[in-house]
């Protein structure tokens, strides 16, 4: 493989797992989070410290993947007073918060971000197998959950918090949970992003790359592990492999997420399963 | 005087967001639809603004087309976007939104480059008046009587006039005010036309004032109108007025008191989500959220 091959497929695989635990967070739980980027920020920033201090390559994916938890635990416990909507917004706040505060830090490197992260050893071909097997983890997590009775309580959450109540269901645990296992995850691929480039700046992890995220949750159908996997892997490779489409890669994901859900609100999977998963609101 | 500097310019950025989110605050008080396309329509006037203005040679003209265009735009949104998505839950709405604004981002940047259009005539932003020692130029100037105005107008326009009363009534009481024969989805027709004829002429100003209008004009406005919109309390005029005017002081002064360690963007956002921590129904809790 060329060392192209092996970097697109290397984000391939970061996107896959980015989407797939966004899609537990807002797919199963119903907790609308446009700031994911902001966890994967957080996951690469504490990797890359991490092992510039310490130069252990185990440690520093722990350290990522405990960094994303931590925020997104926090962020899980404003889920708690604001919903639907206003949570959208929140995330988008923290997102903003994120790169706002990266780029004034001197210790983390500022605008200029952290260059020469040690490397994790493993090569150009390690890393991206770790990546693969990372992803392929994450997609079996993601299905797991989606057939246990955490993915039913998930799913009580996002259709009908009140009601989830009334059978048991302790909604709060449930959104803290969804938050805390999809921002780790989002933390442990900026773990391995920032050994993928050896180098990161508070740009890779701005609100655009939220939006991008969302965008391959809500095209692959919003709830559905394959689905959103098909977007994730499409939505990447579509601008590669379409050279011109890479200069309007904003302007396709923008057209696609509002065609989408203007005209098939259940996504990709929606439209294979001729099942909306977004159910119309009570009159 | 450094402290009346920041204050002015804080001031002039608190009306502009307030033009800006008057328009946002209504589309929820009537849809409970979190409008965040409404910062194209606002990049969509400074860029209608700055074209016409450099092809006419008058800047009033630019204005004037840019006030006719955008309510045609706004309303098209309602009627192609939102309307068929009322039935959904509001982050639906909310992220086709969100969508048709990373659209329209780019598409400016294709349509006119990224480096942004400048005005070819612009005398106003650098011409400064000293009033008893405060500065100001004739952009900023332009901009507090333009806020005035407005919403002196839109303060008769909404208690004066059968239709301003109705426009109200909608908002306040739907089902009540079609009872009494207001017909709502012309009042939604006119909330947007006249949102978006304000988001434009906010847009054309913060152009003028800046001297640029280029791709990301609207991008972190979008987000901040919303932060004021749900301080404000939601569907709140005044509130939406007090809260932008607040926020741009808050700013001003943030970014001298603690810009070493957040940038201006992100000071906004902490104080939002700040807020909502500790009224998640905003400052008037008009509503629950």
């Amino acid at each position: 493989m060329s060392a192209y091959d092996i970097s697109l497929i290397s984000v391939i695989g970061l996107n896959v797992i980015l989407a797939v635990s966004l899609n537990m967070i807002s797919g199963f739980c119903g907790q609308i989070s446009l700031g994911h980027g902001a966890f994967y920020g957080a996951g690469a920033y504490a990797a890359a410290l991490a092992m510039i201090a310490t130069a252990s390559f185990p440690l520093a994916l722990v350290c990522g993947t405990a960094a994303g938890a931590i925020l997104g635990i926090v962020v899980g416990f404003a889920s708690l007073r604001v919903r639907s909507d206003f949570l959208a917004i929140t995330t988008i706040g923290v997102n903003f918060l994120f790169t706002g505060f990266v780029r004034k830090q001197a210790w983390l490197g500022g605008e200029m971000g952290i260059s020469g992260i040690p490397a994790s050893g493993l090569g150009r071909t390690g890393n991206l197998v770790l990546i693969l097997a990372f992803a392929a983890a994450t997609v079996a997590l993601s299905l797991y959950v989606g057939r246990s009775w955490m993915g039913f309580a998930f799913r009580a959450v996002s259709q009908d918090e009140d009601a989830a109540a009334t059978v048991g269901i302790n909604a709060g645990a449930y959104k803290l949970a969804a938050f805390g296992i999809g921002t780790a995850l989002a933390g442990l691929a900026g773990g391995l992003y920032a050994f993928f480039t050896q180098f990161i700046t508070a740009d890779a992890f701005d609100f655009i790359l939220s939006v991008m995220l969302m965008a391959m949750v809500v095209i692959g159908g919003i709830g559905s592990t394959f689905g959103v996997v098909v977007a994730a892997v499409g939505l990447t490779l579509l601008p590669e492999a379409i050279r011109f489409v890479n200069d309007y890669r904003l302007l396709l994901f923008g057209g696609l997420l509002v065609l989408v859900i203007r005209l098939a609100p259940g996504g990709l999977a929606g439209l294979t399963r001729k099942l909306a998963v977004l159910r119309p609101a009570k009159p | 005087m450094y402290y009346i500097d920041l204050a002015v310019a804080g001031l002039s950025f608190g009306c502009m967001y307030a033009m800006m989110a008057v328009g946002l605050t209504l589309v929820y008080g009537l849809l409970r639809i979190l409008h965040v396309a409404h910062a194209a329509v606002f990049a969509l006037g400074a860029y209608l603004t700055v074209i016409v203005a450099n092809a006419t040679g008058s800047v009033l003209l630019g204005f004037v087309a840019a006030m006719a265009v955008t309510p045609l735009f706004g309303m098209a949104v309602y009627r192609l976007l939102y309307q068929p998505l009322l039935g959904y839950r509001p982050d639906v709405p909310m992220i086709a939104s969100v969508g048709l604004l990373v659209l329209m981002q780019d598409a400016f940047r294709i349509a006119f480059g990224e480096q942004g259009v400048t005005f070819t005539h612009n005398p106003y932003a650098f011409k400064i008046f000293d009033l008893a020692g405060v500065r100001l130029n004739a952009v900023q100037i332009a901009i507090f009587v333009a806020a005035v105005v407005i919403f002196a107008g839109l303060h008769l326009f909404t208690t004066r006039t059968r239709i301003g009363i109705g426009w109200r009534a909608t908002v306040s009481r739907p089902r009540i005010a079609a009872s009494f024969g207001i017909d709502a989805v012309k009042v939604r027709y006119l909330n947007f036309a006249i949102g978006s004829a304000l988001a434009a002429v906010a847009g054309g100003l913060i152009g003028l004032l800046n001297n640029l209008v280029d791709p990301v004009i609207g991008y972190v406005v979008s987000y901040k109108a919303l932060a004021i919109i749900v301080l404000g309390g939601l569907g709140s005029v005044r509130g939406t007025l007090i809260a932008s005017l607040v926020l741009g002081m808050v700013e001003s002064y943030g970014t001298i008191f603690i810009g070493s360690w957040l940038n201006r963007d992100a000071i906004a956002f902490l104080a939002l989500i700040a807020l909502l921590m500790i009224r998640p129904q905003g400052f008037t809790g008009a509503r629950a959220a």
